[in-house]
């Protein structure tokens, strides 16, 4: 396949497409509506080129022979979370790389970075240019923990630690505070999990995987050696799965530190449990009351760094240091649970707890934030109300992932969300709900209007190049990719 | 490209033999088996019947010891999603439901693969994960379930939060 081009070098078929706008056809009805099916193909855009947008595309890409499918991306590259989310050890959920990739190549796909939905060009715009707009753009936000003491020095998102260890530019001077022993971590799910193993994972470890220099540079003189994650409520509410937990409890250089007493009565529960968390529980207890091998318990012995979780613990309050300059603990509401099972609520005892920390981080949650005032939002669940993916009342507008479900799942759940959305698509497509015997400019028109404002898209060749340049420099290191934090830095590269 | 990434998925197939090397005897038994049928029946045509999502029927011959995963991606089977982390038991998204006869047979399944299939939509008695599972001649003839996304299962089972 020959390299894609930037459209200011190389006249596209597609602004040939959009000249034929010119053509008397729209006098002619009976010549229009002939036309329709091969001049005018349905021109569609993504907001957000993570897992959600690339899966969206792949499906339209597939089930329609000419639909053009373009992909609109803030920053410079490509891959939402993927790129800044998924763990650095965790090479593995990163080949979804590959298959995005082919999608990109797909001569009826365009990939637009460096183009901010809402600043450089807005919804109303994209509307004009496109018959149908998907909104993919995740959740970008963090849910605060409202609670005195969070802006402390030493308290930092999941979001934003994460956002930072992965290369993510917004969060490259962040800088967390590792010169204490004990962190403590809000929250008992995968992106927790993710952050403990970072925190305790030996350094020769990380240093094959593409996490930041600099996050290795800091971890290399973290003196950070116990990990508590603090849950509301019990084992049977964790929100991680199976294989990340297995992953933590065989965590080379450390031991898990669990209470058995939060264990010892689950025993007539479980085997009523549905398979995934009857499976989760049955490791949480053998781990923490199974009595570990020879072997095991040479391993767990030799440990120095330790983790463990901490159930029905309620965050009260941030406590600063004497000087009150950052952050030296943290206070605990206990709480007990009412009901059982997922729907169980944990309502506070009335007791507290102190546990002395240099390191906070809220894993709480991501959170969507509205796009547009022009597009429907649930500011109380953050999403965009929809059905199957069709935003609600707004013709055209459709959205996937987790602006259209909410901030869970693994990468699996978003490929279906997002096939669900392209199928709604591609089925008003077929019944004529959606219109496209109108023809659109699609990304002829869009580049037009970046380029009177100033703004240079990234194409997906261009993201090609900064991959390069990436991969040679993590090659010079015995890493995957040393990644650039710098946005102007990438773009630096690409100039033309 | 192509060559390259027919290595990967070879590659991918001896990883899993290793996998289940390191598991214990009964597995390098089975792995010795299954290498000696490589060997021997390198001729060795499998024919497996694949049921799509929609209900259409997909009838494809693979090679004794590729993996089902490895014969949906050669023969570039139309089933959508199937194997995003390329056989690295990162997702579950090569799930595949077996003929009970068929599925008695099979090697047995590890923690890994488990973990996985906890996360498969529409998991069912029968489920393993098509990059686990290497072709042998007994198989020949078999039909596979490619398994549908119900959303009312999906959110049932999704209890990975802010993975």
């Amino acid at each position: 396949m020959s390299p894609r081009c930037s459209w200011l070098y190389r006249l596209p078929g597609r602004a040939l497409l959009g000249g034929i706008r010119t053509l008397p056809t729209t006098r002619c009805p009976g010549l229009h509506r002939s036309l329709t099916s091969s001049a005018h193909p349905p021109q569609i855009c993504i907001v957000g080129s993570g897992p959600a947008g690339f899966y969206t595309a792949q499906h339209l890409l597939r089930h329609h022979t000419q639909a053009v499918v373009d992909i609109y991306e803030k920053l410079p590259v490509p891959f939402g979370l993927v790129r800044f989310g998924v763990a650095p050890d965790h090479p593995e959920v990163k080949n979804v790389i590959n298959t995005f990739t082919q999608t990109a190549h797909s001569e009826r796909c365009t990939f637009l970075g460096n183009v901010t939905v809402g600043r450089d060009v807005t919804i109303e715009e994209l509307q004009t240019a496109y018959h149908a707009v998907v909104l993919s753009y995740g959740a970008e936000d963090k849910r605060l923990l409202g609670i005195p003491g969070e802006n402390l020095p030493g308290v930092y998102s999941a979001r934003d630690f994460v956002g930072w260890y992965n290369g993510l530019p917004d969060n490259r001077h962040l800088s967390p505070d590792f010169s204490a022993e004990t962190a403590v971590i809000l929250g008992q799910g995968n992106v927790a999990l993710d952050i403990a193993r970072i925190l305790l994972s030996p350094i020769d470890l990380l240093k094959k995987t593409d996490i930041t220099q600099t996050a290795l540079d800091a971890l290399s003189n973290s003196r950070i050696r116990k990990v508590w994650l603090v849950g509301r409520r019990g084992p049977l509410q964790v929100a991680f799965t199976i294989k990340e937990l297995r992953e933590m409890i065989i965590l080379p250089g450390t031991r898990p530190a669990n209470n058995p007493s939060d264990y010892q009565n689950l025993g007539d529960f479980i085997k009523d449990l549905p398979r995934p968390r009857k499976r989760l529980t049955e490791l949480l207890v053998k781990a923490a009351l199974e009595k570990p091998g020879e072997k095991e318990a040479l391993r767990r012995s030799q440990s120095d760094r330790e983790w463990g979780l901490r159930f029905l613990r309620s965050p009260v309050a941030v406590l600063p240091s004497e000087d009150g300059k950052k952050a030296a603990g943290i206070r605990l509401s206990v709480t007990r649970l009412e009901g059982n099972g997922e729907n169980a609520v944990a309502v506070p005892t009335g007791e507290t707890e102190d546990i002395p920390c240099g390191l906070i981080l809220s894993s709480i949650g991501y959170k969507s934030v509205p796009i547009s005032s022009s597009v429907p939002f649930l500011h109380k669940n953050g999403i965009i109300p929809n059905s199957m993916g069709r935003v609600q009342d707004a013709p055209g507008l459709y959205c996937s992932g987790w602006v259209k479900r909410g901030p869970t799942g693994v990468i699996a759940t978003t490929m279906t969300d997002s096939f669900d959305t392209a199928q709604s698509l591609l089925e008003d497509i077929k019944s004529g709900a959606l219109n496209y015997s109108e023809n659109r400019l699609g990304a002829s028109a869009i580049r037009e209007l970046l380029l009177l404002r100033g703004i240079q898209p990234v194409s997906f060749s261009d993201w090609e190049k900064i991959d390069a340049v990436e991969a040679a420099r993590g090659a010079e290191v015995g890493k995957p990719r040393e990644k650039i934090l710098d946005p102007e830095e990438m773009l630096q590269l690409v100039c033309r | 490209m192509a060559a390259a990434a027919r290595l990967l998925v070879t590659s991918r197939c001896l990883l899993a033999g290793s996998r289940a090397w390191y598991s214990g005897g009964q597995r390098i038994r089975s792995w010795l088996e299954q290498r000696a049928a490589r060997l021997y029946s390198s001729e060795g045509k499998v024919t497996v019947k694949f049921v799509n999502r929609d209900g259409s029927t997909i009838v494809t011959e693979g090679k004794v010891g590729e993996s089902l995963l490895d014969l949906v991606v050669e023969k570039n089977l139309d089933i959508d999603g199937f194997g995003a982390c390329e056989g690295t038991l990162a997702c579950s998204t090569c799930h595949l439901i077996f003929e009970d006869h068929i599925f008695e047979k099979l090697e047995s399944v590890t923690d890994e693969e488990m973990d996985m299939l906890d996360l498969a939509y529409g998991l069912s008695e029968t489920s393993r994960l098509g990059c686990q599972i290497c072709l042998q001649p007994f198989m020949n003839g078999m039909t596979v379930k490619v398994p549908e996304s119900v959303a009312d299962v999906r959110q049932a089972v999704d209890m990975g939060k802010n993975s």
